[in-house]
C-alpha cells in the first residue's frame, strides 16, 4: 500500500487521498487561457449554465409529469401550471432555456467558424461540438413530445415518418420506432425515457469529451495565433503576468466569463418572467388528436432552416437535401482546405462565404415559418439550393487561399 | 511467449462470450421496442358499408389512423378513368373511395373541399382528387389503401382480401 502520514489538516488528509491540490491546478488555476479573446469566448460557460438550468428545472417537472397519453396533457397544463406552487416557473425556465440554448449554440458554432477554431489540432473540439448539437436536437424533439398537445403529436408523426426514408418505404422501421402504427402510449413512454435518461446521459458524456478535446490544443484566440502555452505559463508563474500571453482559467478567465453569464442571466430571466410566450406554441395547448391535423405544422425556430431544406423538393430529393444539411457541418474541418487559422475577415473569399452562409440560414429560417405558397416557396427553394451550393463550393474557394 | 499466447487465448475467449452477449442483448432490445401484441391485436376495424351517404366524406379510425370513406355518386362512377377504376372499391352495387387519410408525403391529414371534391394537405401543399390520386407534389403517390376484406355488406380493415391483394399486386397501393 502507498505510504500515508498523519494528516496536519482536513485539506492535507484529502490531499493524501485525492490529490485535490493537483486536481485544482490541472482543472482550474493552471489551465491556461489566452488573453487575446472577447466576450464570444464566454458562450461555452453560458451553455453550461443553461444546461444546468434545464437539468434543475427538468428535475422539478419530472416530479409531477405523467407519461401517459390520458394524463400527460393535464399533468403539464393543469397540475404543473396551476396546482404546483411555482410549477409555472420550472416550466417556463425549461421551455425558454430549451429555445435559448439553441440561440447560444448557433452563436457558439458561428464564432468557431468565424475564427477558424475547428482547424488542425482542434478537429475533435468541432466534432464533439457537432455531436452535442445532434444530441441536443434529439433532446429538444423528445421533450417536445411530452406535453402531448397537437403540435407534439403531429411533429411526432411527421418526424418519425422521415425514417421511412421516402421511396425506400421502410414503414416497418417507423412502426418499430413508435411501437405502434401511430404515435400512442408506447411512443410517449419511450420518448419520455429518451428525454429524461438516455439523451441527457449522452449529452453529459459528450460535454466531458468536448472539454477534454480542448485540453491539448487549448482555446483558440482572436488572431488564431499559435501560442507556446508552456513558455507563456512559465512566464506567468514567474511573476510576469502582464508580459504573458496567457492567464489562469480560474479565477482570471472565470471572472470575465461569469460577468457575461450575469448579463445573460438577466436577459434569460426577463424572458422567463415576461416573454415566455415565444417558447410555448399556442397550438400545443390543444390536447393531441390523431384525427385532426393543425392547419400549419412548423417546427420550433431552431429547426426551421433544416426543415426548409426538406420542404421545397419532392420527397426523395428533399430527404437527401435534409440528410446533407444534417451531416455537412460535421465535415467542416476537411471541407475547408486552407490551413489559415485566422478570423474570416482576413481570409478573402472565405469571409464572403461565411456571411453568405449566415444570411442564407436566416432566410431559410424565415421561409420555414411561412406557409409554402407563392413567392415564399420560390425564395425557400433558392435559399435551399444556395445552402447546398455554398457547401460544395467551400473546398474550391479555400484551396487557393493565400497564406494569411 | 508462452504467457502472451495464453493471454491471447483468454482475450479471444472473452471476446466470444461478449460477442454472444452483445448479439443476444441487441435482439432483446430490438424486440422490446416492437409494437406490443395488444397493439397488433387491436389492429382490426369492421365497417358497415350500407350506412354511408352518397358524395359525403366520412372519416373512420383504424390503428389510430383516419380512414377516408367516400361513397361515390353516380356521376363520379360514370366519369372514372381507368386509373381511378383501379382504385375503386365495390361493395354490393356501391362504389367507394377507401383510403388511409394521411398524406403520403409525411403523414398530415389532408382536408376535404366538398365543393371542389379534392383534398389539400396544409403541411406542405400536396393535393389529391376525390378518387384518391395525387394531383400536386410533394406527395409521391396517391393515398394508400388500407388492407381490407369484403364480407357481404361489411368491410374488415386490417385483413387482406382478394380485392385488396389484387390492388397491391398491380401496384395501385403499397
Amino acid at each position: 500500500m502507498a505510504h500515508f502520514t498523519k494528516a496536519t489538516s482536513v485539506k492535507d488528509w484529502l490531499n493524501q487521498r485525492l490529490a485535490i491540490e493537483k486536481v485544482e491546478k490541472v482543472m482550474a488555476s493552471e489551465y491556461w487561457i489566452p488573453k487575446n479573446i472577447n466576450f464570444l469566448w464566454a458562450m461555452g460557460m453560458v451553455l453550461a449554465i443553461t444546461f444546468t438550468l434545464l437539468l434543475v428545472s427538468g428535475i422539478f417537472l419530472l416530479m409531477y409529469y405523467q407519461p401517459d397519453v390520458k394524463d400527460a396533457f393535464y399533468s403539464v397544463n393543469y397540475t404543473i401550471m396551476r396546482d404546483v406552487d411555482f410549477g409555472w416557473l420550472w416550466r417556463h425556465i425549461h421551455g425558454v432555456a430549451a429555445s435559448v440554448v439553441f440561440l447560444i449554440i448557433y452563436i457558439h458554432m458561428f464564432t468557431g467558424i468565424y475564427y477558424g477554431s475547428y482547424k488542425k489540432g482542434r478537429e475533435m473540439i468541432w466534432i464533439s461540438g457537432m455531436l452535442l448539437f445532434v444530441t441536443f436536437s434529439a433532446e429538444a424533439f423528445s421533450g417536445y413530445m411530452l406535453p402531448w398537445g397537437q403540435m407534439s403529436y403531429w411533429a411526432g408523426m411527421v418526424i418519425t415518418n422521415i425514417f421511412s426514408l421516402g421511396g425506400l418505404h421502410m414503414d416497418g422501421l417507423v412502426e418499430w420506432i413508435r411501437g405502434d402504427y401511430v404515435p400512442a402510449q408506447a411512443f410517449l413512454t419511450r420518448f419520455f425515457m429518451l428525454h429524461v435518461l438516455l439523451l441527457p446521459l449522452a449529452i453529459m458524456g459528450l460535454i466531458g469529451l468536448h472539454f477534454a478535446a480542448l485540453r491539448i490544443p487549448h482555446v483558440n484566440n482572436q488572431d488564431g495565433e499559435e501560442i507556446d502555452f508552456d513558455a507563456e505559463s512559465k512566464k506567468y508563474l514567474a511573476g510576469d503576468k502582464a508580459g504573458s500571453k496567457v492567464m489562469r482559467f480560474a479565477n482570471d478567465f472565470m471572472s470575465k466569463d461569469m460577468m457575461v453569464v450575469g448579463i445573460y442571466l438577466i436577459f434569460f430571466f426577463y424572458l422567463v418572467f415576461f416573454q415566455y410566450g415565444f417558447a410555448l406554441d399556442p397550438v400545443n395547448f390543444d390536447p393531441a388528436d390523431g384525427l385532426k391535423t393543425p392547419a400549419h405544422i412548423y417546427p420550433e425556430w431552431y429547426f426551421l432552416w433544416s426543415y426548409e431544406i426538406l420542404r421545397p423538393f419532392s420527397v426523395n430529393i428533399g430527404l437527401m437535401a435534409f440528410g446533407f444539411a444534417q451531416v455537412i457541418f460535421m465535415l467542416l474541418p476537411w471541407l475547408d482546405r486552407s490551413p489559415n487559422a485566422v478570423p474570416a475577415s482576413r481570409r478573402g473569399a472565405f469571409s464572403i462565404w461565411f456571411w453568405l452562409l449566415l444570411i442564407d440560414m436566416i432566410v431559410l429560417t424565415a421561409m420555414g415559418k411561412l406557409p409554402p405558397e407563392g413567392i415564399f416557396s420560390t425564395i425557400g427553394l433558392v435559399a435551399a439550393l444556395a445552402f447546398i451550393v455554398l457547401w460544395i463550393a467551400l473546398p474550391f474557394i479555400t484551396m487557393n487561399e493565400k497564406k494569411a | 511467449m508462452h504467457n502472451s499466447s495464453r493471454r491471447g487465448f483468454m482475450g479471444k475467449a472473452f471476446g466470444a462470450v461478449a460477442g454472444v452477449g452483445v448479439v443476444g442483448s441487441l435482439v432483446a432490445m430490438k424486440k422490446t421496442w416492437d409494437p406490443l401484441p395488444s397493439v397488433k391485436a387491436a389492429g382490426f376495424t369492421t365497417l358497415d358499408m350500407s350506412i354511408y351517404p352518397e358524395g359525403e366524406l366520412i372519416t373512420e379510425k383504424w390503428r389510430g389512423k383516419p380512414i377516408f370513406v367516400l361513397k361515390k355518386t353516380a356521376e363520379m362512377v360514370a366519369s372514372q378513368t381507368e386509373s381511378q377504376k383501379a382504385r375503386d372499391v365495390v361493395v354490393g352495387d356501391s362504389h367507394f373511395m377507401i383510403a388511409i387519410g394521411l398524406c403520403t408525403h409525411l403523414g398530415c391529414i389532408p382536408g376535404y373541399n366538398a365543393a371542389e371534391k379534392s383534398f389539400l394537405c396544409a403541411c406542405h401543399g400536396g393535393q389529391f382528387n376525390w378518387a384518391g390520386e395525387v394531383t400536386k407534389v410533394p406527395p409521391p403517390r396517391g393515398f394508400d389503401i388500407p388492407p381490407f376484406k369484403i364480407e357481404g355488406n361489411k368491410m374488415i380493415l386490417g385483413e387482406a382480401g382478394p380485392e385488396y391483394q389484387a390492388m397491391k399486386d398491380s401496384g395501385v397501393t403499397l
